[in-house]
């Protein structure tokens, strides 16, 4: 396990250092598109730092390599897993799939479906793996969909036939339902009404007083003033390109 | 859910087989821990299917070596065994599951037989228990138990298929390896299945490897993924960000050719 590499405070949750993170699109003759460069910064626990920056400038490129689900180039990406600190640049998958099963959360802005599964299982069954007994993550994810109004005559079918708004909710739900001590949260509200943007952010301003660390995309300002406590603000490397 | 605290179940080193000048796959390494799932894709004639044949024990390589962690004697060479021990491995231990089901299953006895035979191989000798084992398995991958005595012949291929995955379930085993057990099916078929592998896998922690060329399966099913070119692994990683960020020229052409719905 690595060392982070400033003096350690006990509060933080995700230190990133040096990234550097581009695409090289070689069916395209190779072009290389550089995103985002020597990028740094820390987040402790209680707090939601908002990504801000112009459209294109990186900030989900930034979210999906703290989630590993992109390949950093350089630097390092450390994160607080059982109280040591792990860098997710390198770490083998396995570890990885435990770091996101019971470390880092993440709220993508689809929801992937899976056939067939309702959306009460689809909430329940992860917390089964997490100490919960059949009864309790039921009622956790009773309670989960309740908050986000789904109608109860939806919660048997799968979410494939639901609409994008009653979909995205669910996501939220299945993520939620599980105290992450990070999340990751790419436009959580995108296709809300207003009301259920309320739920949201009121599930994000629970989690941030929890202690949860918490880094995200917010498009709305409303949301961003509501659960932000910070912003950080990403430079596209492609303007020095 | 993966176990990480043990040992690897399956380690594969410096796998080679080459088929007179011919390379059917080359120089392939990788471990597999209990509960994982491995996907390997890539198009025909990557050596997908070589490989899995090397690994199962149906095709010995010319190069390198196969370990599985056996529950007895721990990490042994499968080449190594004598074939009695390496045949009664295959048939409690590991499962395989054919693309083909003529390849998996009798088609000259009955479903149930089909499953009671496995157990039977391994010394079950009680009728009535033989009988309700399969059952309960029939049962499991969702089967009409009204044709639990007619023969897999008259069966449809989704059927057939999910006949193959409860006669290889049925012993417990630690390790399936699966050949494109999709392919060939209708697409509500295709999910039907990959839903149930999905959740017996899971429920049952068995380790997998699954071939396939089919993104879509290994993106609902699978840990990691390693993509096969010319006999050779050109990539290996997390399922996820190999597809959502792939590295090789190969990979990249892979991904942005699947047609969007």
């Amino acid at each position: 396990m690595t060392q982070p590499s400033q003096t350690s405070d006990v509060e933080e949750m995700i230190q990133v250092e040096g990234l550097s993170k581009g695409f090289t699109l070689h069916n395209q003759g190779g072009i290389r598109i550089p995103v985002l460069e020597n990028v740094s910064f820390t987040v402790k626990r209680g707090e939601c730092v908002v990504l801000a920056g112009a459209s294109g400038s990186g900030k989900s490129t930034l979210l999906r390599s703290i989630h590993a689900n992109y390949l950093a180039e350089a630097g390092s990406i450390l994160v607080r897993h059982d109280e040591t600190w792990v860098d997710l640049v390198g770490a083998p998958p396995h570890l990885v799939l435990d770091i996101r099963e019971r470390t880092l959360g993440h709220v993508s802005q689809f929801l992937r479906v899976i056939p067939r599964i309702g959306a009460l299982d689809l909430v329940a069954q992860p917390l089964l793996t997490r100490g919960f007994d059949e009864t309790a993550a039921q009622r956790r994810a009773e309670e989960m969909l309740e908050r986000l109004a789904i109608p109860r005559a939806l919660w048997a079918l799968p979410p494939a036939t639901f609409s994008g708004g009653e979909q995205q909710r669910v996501n939220i739900a299945m993520t939620f339902a599980r105290d992450y001590p990070i999340l990751l949260l790419d436009e959580p509200t995108a296709s809300l009404d207003a009301g259920n943007r309320q739920a949201v952010i009121d599930l994000i301003v629970e989690a941030r007083d929890r202690g949860v660390a918490i880094v995200g995309i917010f498009h709305d300002a409303f949301v961003r003033d509501a659960v932000g406590t910070r912003t950080y603000t990403v430079d596209s490397a492609r303007k020095a390109a | 859910m993966i176990d990480r605290d043990m040992a690897p179940l399956l380690q594969v080193s410096d796998l080679s087989r080459h088929y007179g000048g011919q390379v059917g796959c080359e120089d392939v390494s990788f471990e597999l821990y209990p509960g994982e799932v491995l996907g390997v894709v890539g198009e025909s004639g990557s050596g997908k299917t070589t490989l899995l044949k090397c690994i199962a024990g149906l095709l010995p390589p010319s190069a390198g070596t196969v370990s599985f962690d056996t529950r007895v004697d721990g990490p042994r060479d499968i080449y190594a065994m004598s074939e009695p021990e390496r045949r009664m491995l295959m048939r409690t231990d590991w499962g395989i599951v054919f693309q083909n089901p003529r390849e998996g299953l009798r088609m000259n006895v009955s479903a149930g037989a089909n499953v009671g035979e496995r157990l039977m191989a391994v010394g079950a000798r009680n009728y009535g228990e033989i009988r309700g084992n399969a059952v309960d398995w029939l049962t499991k991958v969702e089967m009409d138990l009204g044709r639990i005595d007619h023969l897999p012949e008259t069966f449809s291929g989704g059927m057939q298929q999910r006949l193959q995955i409860a006669r290889n379930l049925v012993t417990q085993p630690r390790l399936v390896f699966m050949d494109e057990p999709t392919s060939g099916l209708d697409v509500s078929v295709q999910a039907r299945l990959l839903d149930l592998i999905r959740g017996l896998v899971r429920q049952l922690g068995i380790a997998c490897v699954v071939v396939t060329h089919d993104l879509g399966v290994v993106r609902l099913l699978s840990h990691r993924l390693m993509v096969m070119r010319g006999g050779r692994v050109v990539e290996h990683g997390l399922t996820d960000q190999v597809l959502d960020d792939p590295q090789h020229p190969y990979t990249q052409l892979l991904v942005s050719s699947i047609l969007p719905v």
